[in-house]
């Protein structure tokens, strides 16, 4: 597997074959945070392994502390199933853990789709030695940053080689990436139209702009990002009593009653004891895990942003097993709930509701509100003393400058709106459409026969197009019929997996989600992108509602 | 009508070519070189199955027909 951090005075990790992953995990396990580790983990008889494989940006260590009991697969078994024939004889069923049934899918594409996503990147591939040796001896103009003559004999300030895949493949297709918009991520908005001289080096805008695209790539869950004149009231009295900036840390002059108001208001949505809230998200994560953490290396066990949905997968962290592995091994759990807070679960209170368990059995639980929430900033909650632990050790109550309070007024009445704690039950309606609305889009894509990864449940879904020269075609085309998508393709993703992430919000209609599907529909063919084996109907009828829905 | 769906139709074909092929992301002077590369070496393969396959099935024929026995051109001398 590659990793060479491991503490030395300790037993080594055990990884059979990459797919069992079974020690002693002592320290911190952290759940989520970054990209690229997804940890596979054989925790009891009937779940089901996670994957091992190690990511490509690394933020923080791995490392995890094992006993040499558990060296073997046999031995690992008959512990595991002992378990299981625990909780059996207590006269439970079989699917213990688990409230309601959870179904993952990561179909796989047909074999020659894997080969000719292969050809295309080494036709890329071979076009870039081309176009490098051409800018190396002259015969092209250098567009990329290069160093001055005279500063030849210095220690290299840009490392060529390795933006290779930047310059050669990605460079093509970065008009697909980076487009400004000039509006609120609503559920639709305003594109800065932009074109390019001399293929993406450089972009001007024309002055157009190109209205109401359909929005499909703001993590706008709940539609929390709106101009609404009502709806941002609060927000606009508080900006106007306590202006934008607070020009201070935490730990200094930067602790406001608005700070106080929102870590009760989130401790209280939360079901835990206490809360703290900080003024960037990511930061959140990387100021904070530092802090808890110390000598002991982490262990992350998902890949993406969320380890709950998953950025790129769409797919939800299985919080159950994941819980009994740590009370097993008397591991810490930290659980980021960037993405899923708000997003998942039947009141929106994140994995924690949507799996029937309580906030106790996660030690300590992170999430951002950059989100469902619509405003910007994180938070970290769970018990009263870990928190005041952070609020002395944590770097950013140190060094950061706190959340601004028109930010977390934002927060509050979102917030308050998702609790009905402003006497209508918008913010319930607002987690019931979202659901409809994911089961809806994921349904009549699998029906088309794309291949969509994830969780049926999750609103981000990824749908993949598996060859390099499609994420560009895709990307442009669904801009041509004015639908914002994200692509995205290999370092975020595997080489063979490039995918467009739609992400369902509340906010759309279904009208909207409509010319979505219509669109896809109509693309799917003309790019050939309907890889799926077990699609039911070619052409389902969008409007029939005549049909039964079960969950209408 | 019909020339216009075939047109449409080999356009389509083309435009799968390129996506599959990635050369959809090459500036317009790689893509002639890619075509043209492509299509010389389809050419090759093609000329070369046109000359030599003939002649390797009529030889794998004869070898595979000696397992029968050998069939002598006369058994007697004339």
């Amino acid at each position: 597997m590659g990793n060479n951090n491991w503490p030395d005075h300790q037993a080594q990790r055990v990884v059979v074959n990459g797919s069992h992953l079974a020690c002693r995990l002592e320290g911190f396990h952290v759940c989520g945070g970054g990209e690229g580790i997804k940890v596979w983990i054989r925790a009891a008889g009937h779940m089901e392994p996670i994957r091992a494989q190690l990511g490509k940006t690394l933020s923080v260590l791995l490392g995890i502390w094992c006993q040499p009991a558990f060296k073997h697969e046999d031995e690992t078994e008959t512990i595991h199933s002992n378990e299981l024939y625990e909780r059996q004889k207590n006269g439970v069923s079989n699917g213990t853990l688990y409230k309601k049934t959870f179904i993952e899918h990561f179909e796989q594409a047909p074999m020659y789709v894997a080969v000719f996503t292969f050809v295309g990147f080494a036709v890329g591939t071979i076009f870039g030695y081309l176009r490098d040796f051409m800018r190396a001896w002259g015969l092209e103009k250098r567009n990329i940053a290069a160093e001055r003559e005279q500063q030849k004999d210095f220690v290299p300030l840009y490392q060529d080689f390795e933006n290779f895949y930047t310059r050669n493949l990605y460079l093509r297709i970065r008009d697909n990436w980076n487009r400004p918009i000039c509006s609120v991520p609503g559920p639709q908005f305003d594109l800065m139209e932009r074109v390019t001289d001399d293929y993406n080096w450089t972009f001007r805008f024309t002055g157009r702009t190109i209205k109401n695209v359909i929005n499909m790539g703001s993590y706008n869950y709940l539609g929390f990002a709106e101009t609404d004149v009502n709806a941002l009231k609060t927000v606009t009295i508080e900006l106007e009593k306590y202006g934008t900036g607070v020009c201070s840390t935490r730990q200094e002059m930067g602790t406001l009653d608005k700070h106080v108001e929102l870590e009760k208001l989130v401790a209280t949505f939360l079901g835990v004891e206490d809360a703290m809230v900080f003024g960037m998200g990511f930061a959140t994560n990387s100021m904070n895990i530092p802090a808890l953490v110390g000598k002991v290396f982490l262990q992350r066990a998902d890949e993406g942003y969320g380890i709950i949905t998953s950025n790129m997968e769409g797919s939800i962290v299985r919080l159950p097993e994941i819980v009994s592995l740590k009370n097993k091994y008397k591991a810490y759990l930290y659980l980021d709930e960037a993405h899923s807070i708000g997003a998942v679960g039947a009141t929106g209170r994140g994995v924690v509701e949507y799996f029937g368990m309580s906030p106790d059995d996660v030690d300590v639980l992170m999430g951002t509100f950059t989100k469902s929430f619509g405003a910007a900033g994180g938070y970290i909650a769970g018990k009263k003393g870990l928190v005041d632990f952070l609020r002395t050790h944590s770097h950013s109550a140190v060094y950061a400058t706190s959340m601004c309070p028109p930010v977390a007024e934002q927060i509050i009445r979102a917030m308050k709106c998702l609790m009905g704690l402003d006497g209508t039950t918008q913010g319930l309606q607002r987690v019931r459409q979202l659901e409809k609305n994911t089961r809806y889009f994921r349904r009549k894509l699998h029906e088309m026969g794309f291949i969509i990864y994830g969780n049926d449940d999750s609103p981000v879904v990824p749908l993949l197009l598996y060859m390099p020269g499609k994420i560009g075609a895709f990307a442009r085309r669904m801009l041509e019929k004015n639908i914002g998508v994200v692509v995205v393709g290999f370092p975020a993703t595997p080489i063979t997996e490039s995918r467009a992430r739609f992400c369902v919000s509340a906010a759309h209609t279904r009208e909207m989600l409509d010319t979505v599907l219509n669109a896809l529909d109509e693309l799917g063919d003309f790019l050939h992108l309907k890889y799926s084996r077990y699609s039911k109907s070619s052409h389902p009828e969008l409007y029939e509602e005549s049909r039964l829905e079960l969950e209408d | 009508m019909d020339v216009k769906r075939v047109k449409d139709y080999l356009y389509w074909l083309y435009y799968q070519y390129q996506l599959v092929t990635c050369s959809y992301v090459l500036e317009p002077w790689e893509q002639s070189m890619f075509h043209t590369i492509t299509v010389t070496v389809l050419a090759m393969v093609v000329y070369t199955a046109y000359v030599f396959v003939p002649i390797h099935v009529r030889l794998a024929l004869e070898f595979f027909s000696q397992i029968f026995g050998p069939q002598p051109e006369s058994a007697v001398l004339n």
